[in-house]
């Protein structure tokens, strides 16, 4: 079986591709491309094995079965209009998205040590390309995630807010907040280079993300300091958008533009950054 | 014709040299091997000819393309094989070759028929929508010559593309690469440190050690370079770079080097 007919002249430098005219669409279309099929690869992957996906479950469940029915009963956190579980829901959903992206650098650590990532970064992909192929596959797994939340807030009677706006504002939310994090991750991952580091790294890194937001308790209760350090934390403004979209009543504290633009931001940002630490994950 | 050129091609680690002032040509349609022991700087010339890597000083043409300055040209018209497992465990052969053929822009309406192609040249016919961890050593390392091969590449680099396989499955991988050599007129740039492979498949091969090129010629101008009557290629090495002590490479080397004999095997 001969691969094509084209070969004579591929023999050599004899029809040298020019370096090629550049339509700006052309490239844009190209990157797009691209990009969804780093993504492509991993949603095919995890229909091959979707056993990950149940597991990842458990946590988020707990945390809203042990921690939320608790402290619903406590009433001890004050939380304007909206009951305890109510308030609690769209920050276990931030959380468990968090959780999953804060640790998807590892992926490709793995993936490194393999020699898989040396295939991909000889070729004509570009690196923002690979990395936001990345972000988008860390995405697909916090989808799944929203989606058993969503289940398990319904059967817990959390009041969710099934609009169609709303519910595509959740969606827009959880892919960018998986995005961002996951993206983070791959810079620290591009950084320490090996597991036990990552590993290391990973597990310091997301309790404070977590417990210095307002995730589970509002910041306005928090002590000077820790609220100054919630207010640069980027999981604040994804559970402050996701509170008013997720459940009915819901409310916010910087207003859904402020929300979705500081997301939008600092996604960017570590984009940029991870495309230019990408390659060196390899030296 | 000149299709790749390296120019005092240069790399440094800290205080290691592991590439000093490698300067080679290659003509189009050879199988050039660089042969050396382990930790010679064999991979480290791949990842900088793939740009992988960047050189500290020198420079190379690859297909007319200069590594440096137009990499994401060279990265179009080069195949690369990298010495660790590169196909997908967890995709079947063919996903493994359809997510390469979009990377390399094959067009739609091509992309299954080559696909097919590839796994049909490669002997995967059959294998094609199996998981890639339930595949062979020799099975993976074709589906990996099958995933470069995709977009017909001027040049094809294999790093030590038959390491860790047994002596089975290294005839297979050498018989393909021949067959793509000779069917497709495709230059390959191999590395290995296994002098029966290099004598066996090689139009041209350089001798690397410490990260100096000490001969380069073919198989049999070197042999016959030694004063003595049927010198091996051993004899060449040994004569050119003296008595190599197991040298093995670092810890982490070797770690990955096991790791990779261990999933091959």
């Amino acid at each position: 079986m001969r691969f094509q007919e084209r070969e004579e002249s591929r023999g050599g430098l004899v029809d040298l591709p020019q370096t090629r005219r550049v339509n700006p669409l052309t490239v844009v279309a190209s990157f797009v491309a691209k990009t969804f099929t780093i993504a492509e690869l991993e949603a095919r992957k995890l229909h091959h094995d979707s056993t990950e996906l149940i597991t990842r479950a458990v946590q988020p469940a707990l945390w809203l079965l042990v921690f939320g029915e608790v402290l619903a009963r406590v009433r001890a956190i004050p939380t304007g209009e909206l009951s305890y579980l109510d308030f609690m829901a769209p920050g276990i959903l931030a959380q468990s998205v968090l959780f999953i992206a804060i640790f998807y650098g590892i992926a490709v650590i793995w993936e490194r040590d393999l020699g898989i990532l040396h295939k991909f970064l000889a070729s004509p992909t570009p690196r923002a390309a690979l990395v936001l192929g990345k972000a988008l596959s860390a995405a697909e797994r916090a989808l799944v995630q929203a989606i058993i939340i969503y289940l398990l807030a319904l059967l817990l009677g959390v009041r969710l807010n099934w609009t169609v706006p709303a519910l595509i504002g959740v969606l827009a939310v959880v892919l960018l907040g998986s995005a961002l994090f996951s993206t983070f991750s791959l810079i620290i991952a591009c950084l320490v280079k090996t597991r036990e580091r990552f590993m290391g790294i990973g597990q310091v890194l997301t309790m404070p993300l977590f417990f210095a937001s307002n995730a589970i308790y509002p910041i306005a209760i928090m002590p000077t300091w820790l609220q100054v350090i919630s207010q640069i934390n980027p999981l604040t403004y994804q559970v402050d958008a996701l509170r008013l979209l997720m459940v009915t009543g819901g409310t916010t504290v910087y207003g859904l533009a402020v929300d979705v633009g500081v997301l939008l931001a600092v996604t960017t940002l570590m984009v940029v950054l991870a495309a230019r630490l990408y390659p060196r994950v390899i030296i | 014709m000149i299709v790749l050129e390296a120019e005092a091609l240069t790399r440094r680690f800290g205080e290691l040299t592991a590439v000093d002032g490698l300067t080679i040509s290659v003509e189009s349609g050879e199988v050039f091997g660089l042969l050396g022991p382990n930790g010679a700087g064999k991979t480290t010339v791949i990842k900088m000819l793939t740009t992988l890597l960047p050189p500290t000083s020198g420079n190379a043409l690859v297909a007319g393309f200069d590594i440096i300055h137009h990499p994401s040209e060279v990265r179009r018209v080069i195949g690369y094989v990298p010495q660790l497992v590169s196909a997908d465990g967890a995709l079947t052969g063919y996903e493994n070759l359809l997510i390469f053929a979009k990377l390399y822009d094959i067009p739609r309406s091509e992309r299954e028929s080559r696909v097919r192609e590839a796994l049909e040249f490669m002997g995967l016919t059959e294998a094609g929508d199996k998981l890639v961890r339930n595949y062979s050593g020799g099975m993976i390392r074709r589906l990996e010559i099958a995933q470069s091969m995709l977009h017909r590449p001027t040049v094809l680099f294999l790093d030590e593309s038959t390491m860790g396989l047994d002596p089975v499955a290294r005839k297979g991988v050498w018989e393909h690469i021949e067959r793509l050599r000779a069917d497709y007129g495709t230059t390959i740039f191999l590395t290995t440190h296994d002098m029966e492979e290099a004598d066996g498949m090689c139009s041209r091969v350089a001798i690397m050690h410490l990260g100096k090129v000490v001969a380069v010629g073919t198989p049999a101008q070197l042999k016959a370079s030694l004063d003595e009557n049927g010198a091996t290629l051993d004899d060449v090495f040994v004569h050119y770079a003296g008595y190599v002590l197991e040298s093995g490479g670092t810890y982490r080397e070797v770690s990955r080097t096991r790791r990779v004999a261990r999933r091959l095997g």
